[in-house]
Order: structure tokens, then sequence, then C-alpha cells
């Protein structure tokens, strides 16, 4: 794959980056559940892994970007693991997983 | 030999948790310790070369080479000592105050592995020259800190731990988005490589709009104002030495600290940075102060008072490099150093009295009068009274914006200290002077293990309030030279 | 003349936009097909490993992981379902038209990507993962270590208390 291949087609996959990170977000901020904030989170990783493989293609430093997006894929697993054991840790405490308990938390 | 503060705290939870290695769980705190210790002496008195040579045992004939093994070089300049000893006094004081609140000693045992992964974390932060391995650490820091969060699974630690976890996961995708368009532009990740990129490309759309996410990720973990929501939550949800570490060290390296470094290496001192920086900073200053009136909870308005601290440092960067600069990393170890010492006693408050509730507690001192002194101490210190440490970094900070041309800003920067003072004396009045309340009738002074911490770091506070004219020759001029 | 590019892309935001606006069940299954598809995407940008890596972690570890919570927190009553799907509705079905419609301002908002000067020959990733990028291999095996605490502070039974409530 040459670089001017991807040169050409960089707005439409810059574009849907966009579009997968505005999905993202749009799911955390008006969602009830705390399990789709977690798919929210997701939709944001899944935006910056294809930015960053456009990134490598258009700059003809792919084998850095795959690096990066392997390591990135490593540490959100992790992160995410993380994060739906606190989802279910406020299920365990509260008997449900919406976002109305968490708002409780007030000084 | 840098390359060690990252690689040793990892050795040392491998070493502790092998199967038949059973040291005991109060050993691992210990370990914690003096990992600390030995980081914030090697901070201090290193001799010149001494981080940048390769560590090795040369007795037994074993060089460990652990740079040509780890395939970077870490550069470690006056900027990274100074966050070196601001994480070693931390991290000890937050192994201090969990040997002091925790009788559970499987409880121990797992903080203090976790103590071990998040200082590895960040040291990483600070050693690094890349912006990708920026984010790993970052990511390490914010997991860990995260468990740390939960480690006693109370109800309102998982949601304080959800709320941070999720302005983190959005902060990460803003500054790996604005990673991704850095290398686009640059054809890599390291500082170098991306500030050259800067340099050449001017000031187009793109970069632009890059740099602006990067700021707005980085005010989200450092918990600058508009983005601070999580903050309050998160440092009054979590248990108390986690309070300590949270807010005396893991936000500031991996909010301002991040932020000073990249600006100082990466973005530089342009016009829109600073304006952007000073607006930010201002309004931190402010609305941290205003909010820290409110609050009923003792944590709660530390928290507060926290944002308002670290809008000054950011106010001392937006003055820009040269004394802007030192003044702003001076307040940063000031910072840690007293609002550590206020978890600490508020630790103390909360295990002897049973609520940090400041309605209802009241005339603490009598009972406890070094928990007490030692809290008059940070209290005059963050609010920026002489002869104290905070006096003179914010002293550095004003004169840097006055200089700068923004007299405005440096009068806010007072008028604050004022407000600060203010909520600062009815937090004083209404916990530790003033009526001895009933519940707090029987109360006794905490024990050794809570006191020598506050004892310490109130120490440091005033030693360095003191010697502070000293200082800024052999301290602070280094600082700047590294521009 | 293939037109392989464009109907990836688009059939990676078409799934990505059906799932943030059903039910989260099955949000959780569209989460795999996006990674099934990105997956795909990354692999015809020719990055073979990293696409790997993204199928199988993510579209199915991850997958597992949602299902699992998912399952643990199941919605207590039918009310509740039924409650869900009109929220869905009012709420959801226009991120449709608001995700699309930012991708869509994006591309027309001219934007130049300007990119670095051209690399030399072309590393393996092998290389670039075991010799260049040395140090984030460090940091996972760090934040593995961070992952499992987590897990066992999490998800293990404390002895004599099943929980800690404040």
């Amino acid at each position: 794959m040459n670089a001017s291949l991807w040169i050409e087609h960089y707005r439409l996959v810059a574009s849907a980056s966009g579009t997968l990170f505005v999905a993202g977000l749009y799911c955390i901020i008006f969602t009830h559940n705390l399990i789709r904030v977690l798919v929210g989170i997701e939709l944001l990783t899944k935006s910056v892994t294809l930015l960053l493989a456009l990134a490598g293609a258009v700059t003809g430093r792919m084998a850095l970007a795959e690096a990066f997006i392997m390591t990135l894929i490593v540490l959100e697993v992790v992160a995410i693991a993380v994060a739906a054991g606190l989802v279910i840790g406020i299920f365990k405490h509260h008997g449900q997983a919406r976002t109305r308990v968490i708002r409780e938390l007030r000084g | 030999m840098a390359a060690l503060l990252v690689v040793l705290p990892l050795l040392a939870v491998v070493f502790l948790n092998l199967p038949h290695v059973r040291l005991g769980n109060r050993l691992a705190l210990l370990f914690a310790a003096l990992f600390c210790a030995a980081e914030g002496v090697a901070a201090l008195a290193a001799p010149e070369g001494f981080w940048n040579r390769a560590a090795s045992l040369a007795d037994i004939g074993l060089t460990l080479d652990l740079t040509r093994l780890l395939g970077t070089t870490f550069l470690v300049d006056a900027l990274a000592r100074v966050m070196f000893l601001s994480i070693a006094v931390v991290g000890l004081c937050a192994a201090l105050v969990a040997r002091y609140a925790y009788v559970d000693e499987e409880q121990e045992f797992r903080f203090a592995n976790l103590l071990l992964l998040v200082t590895a974390g960040m040291n990483g932060v600070v050693l690094v020259h890349d912006l990708f391995a920026l984010y790993v650490f970052l990511e390490i820091t914010a997991v860990a800190s995260l468990v740390l969060i939960v480690i006693e699974r109370g109800k309102s630690a998982f949601e304080g731990a959800f709320k941070y976890m999720v302005m983190g996961a959005v902060a990460t995708s803003l500054l790996l988005t604005a990673l991704a368009l850095l290398f686009i532009g640059a054809g890599g990740t390291s500082f170098e490589e991306v500030a050259a990129g800067l340099r050449a490309s001017g000031t187009s759309k793109l970069e632009l709009v890059a740099l602006a996410m990067f700021l707005v990720g980085l005010a989200i973990k450092a918990g600058l104002v508009p983005f601070h929501g999580w903050l309050p939550d998160a440092y009054s949800a979590a248990p108390a030495p986690v309070s300590v570490l949270l807010a005396g060290i893991v936000t500031k390296t991996t909010g301002v600290y991040t932020l000073i470094r990249l600006v100082d290496a990466v973005f530089g001192y342009g016009e829109p940075i600073r304006r952007a920086l000073l607006v930010v900073g201002a309004v931190s200053v402010v609305i941290g102060a205003v909010s820290a009136l409110a609050q009923r909870d003792l944590k709660r308005m530390l928290a507060y008072s926290s944002i308002s601290q670290v809008g000054y440092i950011v106010l001392g960067l937006a003055a820009g490099p040269g004394l802007g600069l030192a003044g702003a990393v001076f307040h940063l170890f000031n910072h840690s150093v007293f609002k550590t010492l206020l978890f600490v006693n508020s630790a103390a408050v909360e295990r002897q009295a049973g609520t940090r509730d400041m309605d209802e507690l009241g005339g603490i001192s009598s009972r406890m009068p070094v928990t007490g002194t030692t809290s008059v101490i940070a209290l005059l210190s963050t609010a920026g009274i002489p002869p104290f440490s905070g006096f003179w970094s914010k002293l550095l900070i004003i004169i840097a914006l006055w200089q700068a041309g923004h007299p405005g800003f440096a009068a806010l920067g007072v008028a604050a200290s004022v407000l600060t003072l203010a909520y600062f004396l009815s937090m004083q009045r209404r916990v530790f002077f003033g009526k001895l309340a009933e519940r707090c009738s029987r109360l006794e002074e905490a024990d050794a293990w809570g006191l020598a911490p506050a004892l310490a770091l109130a120490a440091v506070t005033v030693a360095l309030g003191v010697a502070a004219p000293w200082l800024f020759q052999t301290f602070l001029l280094p600082v700047r030279s590294i521009l | 003349m293939t037109y392989a590019t464009e109907v990836l892309i688009g059939l990676l935001v078409l799934v990505a936009l059906w799932t943030v606006q059903t039910t989260i069940l099955r949000a959780a299954i569209g989460l795999a097909a996006t990674s099934v598809v990105l997956s795909l995407v990354i692999f015809h940008m020719g990055a073979p490993l990293a696409a790997v890596f993204e199928l199988s972690v993510c579209a199915g570890l991850i997958t597992v992981v949602f299902v699992s919570t998912i399952s643990m927190t199941r919605p207590p009553t039918e009310a509740e379902t039924k409650k869900e799907k009109t929220i869905l509705a009012r709420r959801f079905h226009p991120a449709i038209i608001v995700s699309a419609l930012a991708g869509v301002a994006l591309w027309a908002s001219g934007y130049v990507l300007e990119v670095a000067a051209p690399a030399g020959p072309p590393a393996s990733v092998r290389d670039v993962l075991w010799n260049v990028r040395r140090l984030d291999l460090l940091g996972q095996i760090i934040i593995v270590f961070v992952g499992v605490f987590g897990v066992v502070i999490l998800f293990k039974e404390q002895r004599g208390q099943k929980e800690v409530g404040r």
C-alpha cells in the first residue's frame, strides 16, 4: 500500500474517525445506563485506532503506527476490564446500573 | 540509573507476589516506603551524572545497562528531579498513613503493591521524551489510581472512581487523537520530532486543533475549571491514604506536570497558548476558592482548594519561561507538601473522630494538638503567608505575571489568596479551634504513624519558607536554565 | 476500479451508528461487529498485525467482558425494558443524525492533512515493536500487573464479609 493511495482517501477515513468519536461522546453524555458509557468509551478508542492507522498509511510509517495500535489495544483492554468491574461494583451496591445513582454524589 | 525508577518497582511487585515468598504483608509496605525514600534521597543528593549512568553492580562484575535494554535514553533535568522528590515525599507519606489507617494486613499488602505500581507509572511520566510513551505511563497511572480508589470497595468510592474513569477516558481519547494528528504532521512522536514539526508548519489549522485537543485533555486530567467535575468526588470518596496520594501527587503529575513539560518542550510559549492558560488558570483559581468556602465535608473543601492552587501553577506557566516557570514549579512542589499535610491530618481527624462533616467537629485542637498546629502551618502556607514556603512560590508567580504584562491577573492572584485565607480560617475555626464538640470530647491524638508524616511535612514547609532566598540560588535557577 | 476503501469505511460508519441507538445487549454485539469491520479496514490499510490484534482482542475478549457485565447487571423488570425502548427512540436515534452530520461537516471543512516528509525504507513491525518501542512493552507488562490487582480487588470475595458499605 503506497502512501499516495491513502492521501487520496484521507478525508474519507479521517471524517469516519470523527463520526465514530462523536458517536462515542454522544453515548457517554446522553445515556442512563452505565454500560452504554463503556460502549461510548470503546467507540472513542476505535476512532483513535482508525486515525492512527490512517496516520501510518499516509506518512509511510505503518510499522510505527501498528506498534502504537497494538500497545493501545492492550492498555485499553485492561482499562475496560477495570471499568467493567466498577460498573459491577456500583450494581452490587445500588441494585441497578443507572447513571442516576452516581449523580447523587454531592457535597 | 534513571530507568531503575520504573523497573525497580515492577521487580519489587513481582518479588512480593511470588508464590512462596511469605514476607508478611507489613513488609510489603516497608518495601514501598523504602523505595520512595530512596527515590527522594537520590533526587536530592545524587552527584552529577548519577542519573545518566548505567546501573551496575560492579563488585559482582555485573553491568546492567538498562537504557540499552529498554532502548531509550532518559534525560533527567532539574524539573524531573523536583518531580522525583515530590513523588518520593508523597509516596512515603501515603505509605505511613496506610500503616496508620489500616488494621487489616491484606489491605496493606494490596495498597503497597499498587503504590509501587502507581509510582512506577508516575516516574515513567516524568522520564519519557516521547508522546506515545507518555500516553502509556499516563494510562498506567490512571488505571492504578482507579484501583486504589476502590481498594476498600465502598459505595461512594465506586461512584467517585467511575466519574474519574469516564473523564479520564475522554481525556485520553482527546490526547491520542491529537497525538495521531501531530504524528501525521511530524512523522514521529518524540518530543524533538513533534516540536520540530510544529515549528516548521507555522500555525496551520490542523496543528491548532491538535494543540487545542491536547490542552483540553490535559485540563481534564489536571482538574482545571470547567473540567473539574470529577475531582471533588474522587478525592473525598477515596480512602484516606489514597486521597493523600491522589491529591498530593497523582493529579499533579498526570495533569499539571505534563502540561508544563509539553508547553516547555514541545508546544512552546506562543501567544494563543499563553492566553488560554491565563484564562483557564484564573478561572480555576477563583472558582476553586469560592467553591471551597461552601463545603461541609472536609475533604471536598480540600479538593476545591487543590483546584484553586493548580490554577496558580497554570498562571505561573502562562507568565512564560524564566520567572513564571520557576514559580510554577516551586508552587507545584510546595503544594505537594502542604496539600499532603492537610490530607494526612484529615485522615487523622477522620480516623479519630469518625466523621468529616465540619459542622459536627469542633475544638479538636485541644485534644489533638499536633494535628491542629501542623494544619495551621499548612493553611498559612497555602494562603501564601510569610515566612512559609507558599508565600515565596506565590510571590514568584505574581511577580512573573506582573513582569509579563498581566497586572490584572497578578492582582487576581493576590485577591484569591485572601479568599484562600478566608476559607481555611473558617475550616480551622470550625474543626480545630472553637468550642469542643460533643463527638470530640474523648478524642486522642493520632499515633506515631499518623503524626510522623504530618510533622515531617510541616517541617519541610517551614524550612523551605525560611530558606527560600538561599534556595533560589541553588534550586530554582537550574530550573530556569533548562530553557 | 475497486471501491474497497469506500465500501469498508461506509460499512464501518453504518455499523457504528447502529450500535449507538440500540438496546444494550445488541449494542455489545454491534461493538463486536464494528471491531470486525475496523479490523478489515486496518488490514486493507496495510497493517495486518494490528488488524489481527483488533479482531482477537476487541471483537473477542472485550465482547466477552461486555456480555458478562450485562448479564451481571440485568435490568430488573419488564417495565424497565419498555421504558428503555422509549428512551432509546427519543434520545439515541438522533445520535445517528448528530454523528453523521459531524462526519459530513468534517469532510466539508476542507482541512488539509500536512504530511511529514516520507520516511526511509519501511521498517518491519517486529523490529519497531521489539527494538524501538521497548519502553512501551515494559509499560504493557506494568499495566497487566495493575489489571491483575484490579481484578483481585474488585471481584474476590473478602473473607468473612460480602460487601463493605460506607
